[in-house]
């Protein structure tokens, strides 16, 4: 691994962190390692504020001391109070951010049983929400998904508090258009707008020029390496 | 009681309400007593772990009212996607908080409690029962009404009971387990071990004994879910559940291992 260049799982920690920046004394809740070490990331740098759990019932700062006690029917109250942004996985997403979880195919018999709906449709009507797309294909960024878990933009009132991020392996996406569709707001270094369109199932809304991804600073490579993920599980999750 | 003294109380059909969460401090000396029972026709109500699947691959659990189904360190619990898959059990599926929520207003004695958790998802839609309710104050909001989840029994493992049906979780988390036993009409709990008198910090004693029809020591009960801090999950052992639910074969060697047999028998087999 070269020291000062950063790696692409590297790129997409810093992109996750980027999620919850400015977000303050929330309750940042990452599914998936890439989101997690962005989310410690984030705390260890501009968002010193956040709130991280254990995965389990405790609040830890970011060496895993615990701060506080968050139980499942805390954290429900947090999120219903809208005190939480979580980073969510998808199965499936499509251009208004209606996200699945919960199976493929018909939901009555499915072709495949995944996680099920989970907590995807509170989270996405009461806090704002974003998502991690590990691998980037247009069997993930579908026309429509099989079953609306996490609820998108087309879904009538109130619709979602706020879809923040989308965050793949090859891009952030977000849904900063009029009608709130979802569009591509930047490409990680080394990755050619045909790639992302190529592997979206719908048309992107495309702005004029497409900004990269910003690289992580030499103190944010240094932090992922030394401290976050000595082991370099990050570059397995890709 | 006993495991199979506790279950012989309940009755084909009824809607049965299980604790703990995923793999994490399930009473699953209770469902193993279940499997040896004729019992059919159930409802099974849980945050699903190996519970669900267990009753489902044993044909016993009809309908299974969720919000997902995971073995936590094995995201995808086995034998409920499968039986999923090949339509062999009907599905409830409910956003985790409405679960919650329903179990609130069972647990209130009120027909239904408001909550905005599944406006515009998929929930609404495979469950066409569900009905939203209008907020009559000056928002006018409109939210879920989700219905009460009413219980015939509820099934809970606790670290500790006291004989008089008190009983003391000592792990991170009570899960949502008080309120499966208020939500239920009976209320059954395993328990680590039984003690002459409950001690440690008053918060940890979260049913009393208002809400406990009965009481069964079942050591290491929760097996192979996790019981912090008197053991953490079997990993190895659950490993192992998962990779026989993935083969028929295997699942039969399985079950004649460690299902056909009686409590004591199996705790023999996972020694």
């Amino acid at each position: 691994m070269n020291a000062t260049r950063a790696s692409r799982a590297e790129v997409c920690v810093v992109a996750c962190a980027e999620a919850w920046r400015g977000d303050g004394a929330t309750l940042a809740s990452p599914m998936g390692l890439i989101p997690t070490l962005g989310a410690r990331l984030a705390r260890l740098t501009f968002a010193p504020d956040l709130l991280l759990t254990d995965g389990e019932a405790y609040l830890v700062d970011e060496d895993g001391q615990v701060e506080g006690w968050l139980p499942y029917a805390k954290v429900f109250t947090m999120l219903a109070a809208g005190r939480r942004h979580v980073m969510m996985g998808a199965s499936q997403i499509d251009r208004y951010g209606n996200q699945n979880i919960s199976c493929i195919g018909d939901w009555r018999r499915p072709k495949a049983q995944l996680l099920g709906v989970r907590g995807a449709p509170g989270n996405t009507v009461n806090h704002p929400v974003s998502y991690w797309v590990p691998r980037h294909s247009p069997r993930v960024f579908t026309p429509h998904v099989d079953m609306v878990c996490g609820v998108g933009y087309d879904r009538g009132d109130p619709g979602p508090c706020e879809l923040r991020v989308v965050v793949t392996n090859l891009a952030v996406l977000d849904f900063a258009t009029p009608e709130r569709v979802m569009r591509l707001r930047s490409v990680h270094p080394g990755v050619e707008v045909a790639d992302v369109l190529a592997a979206t199932g719908f048309p992107l809304a495309v702005p004029d020029p497409v900004p990269v991804t910003r690289t992580p600073t030499a103190a944010e490579i240094s932090l992922i390496r030394t401290r976050l993920d000595p082991g370099g599980a990050r570059e397995r999750e890709l | 009681m006993t495991p199979d003294e506790i279950v012989a109380e309940l009755r084909d059909g009824m809607t049965i309400g299980i604790g703990g969460w995923g793999s994490r401090r399930k009473p699953m000396a209770l469902v193993r007593a279940i499997l040896r029972s004729p019992l059919k026709d159930l409802t099974i109500v849980s945050y699903a772990g190996p519970d669900v699947g267990l009753l489902v691959a044993s044909g016993q659990a009809r309908r299974v009212v969720t919000g997902f189904a995971s073995l936590d360190s094995i995201p995808l619990e086995p034998n409920f996607r499968r039986a999923r898959q090949d339509g062999t059990v009907e599905l409830t599926e409910l956003d985790e908080g409405m679960l919650h929520w329903g179990l609130l207003a069972a647990a209130h004695r009120l027909p239904f409690l408001p909550i905005r958790a599944g406006l515009g998802s998929g929930v609404l839609e495979v469950n066409p029962e569900l009905r939203t309710v209008r907020s009559p104050y000056a928002d006018n909001e409109e939210l879920v009404a989700m219905p009460a989840l009413r219980l015939d029994a509820a099934l809970v493992h606790m670290n500790q009971t006291d004989t008089a049906g008190n009983g003391q979780y000592l792990g991170p988390d009570p899960y949502f387990d008080d309120l499966f036993c208020l939500a239920a009409e009976r209320a059954y709990v395993s328990c680590e071990r039984i003690v002459p008198r409950l001690e440690g910090p008053p918060q940890t004693m979260l049913l009393n004994r208002a809400m406990v029809h009965g009481v069964t020591q079942t050591p290491n009960g929760a097996h192979f879910t996790s019981c912090v801090p008197d053991y953490g999950r079997d990993e190895a052992f659950q490993k192992r559940y998962a990779a026989a639910a993935a083969d028929p074969a295997e699942w039969k060697r399985f079950r004649a291992e460690y299902l056909e047999t009686d409590e004591a028998g199996y705790q023999r087999a996972v020694r």
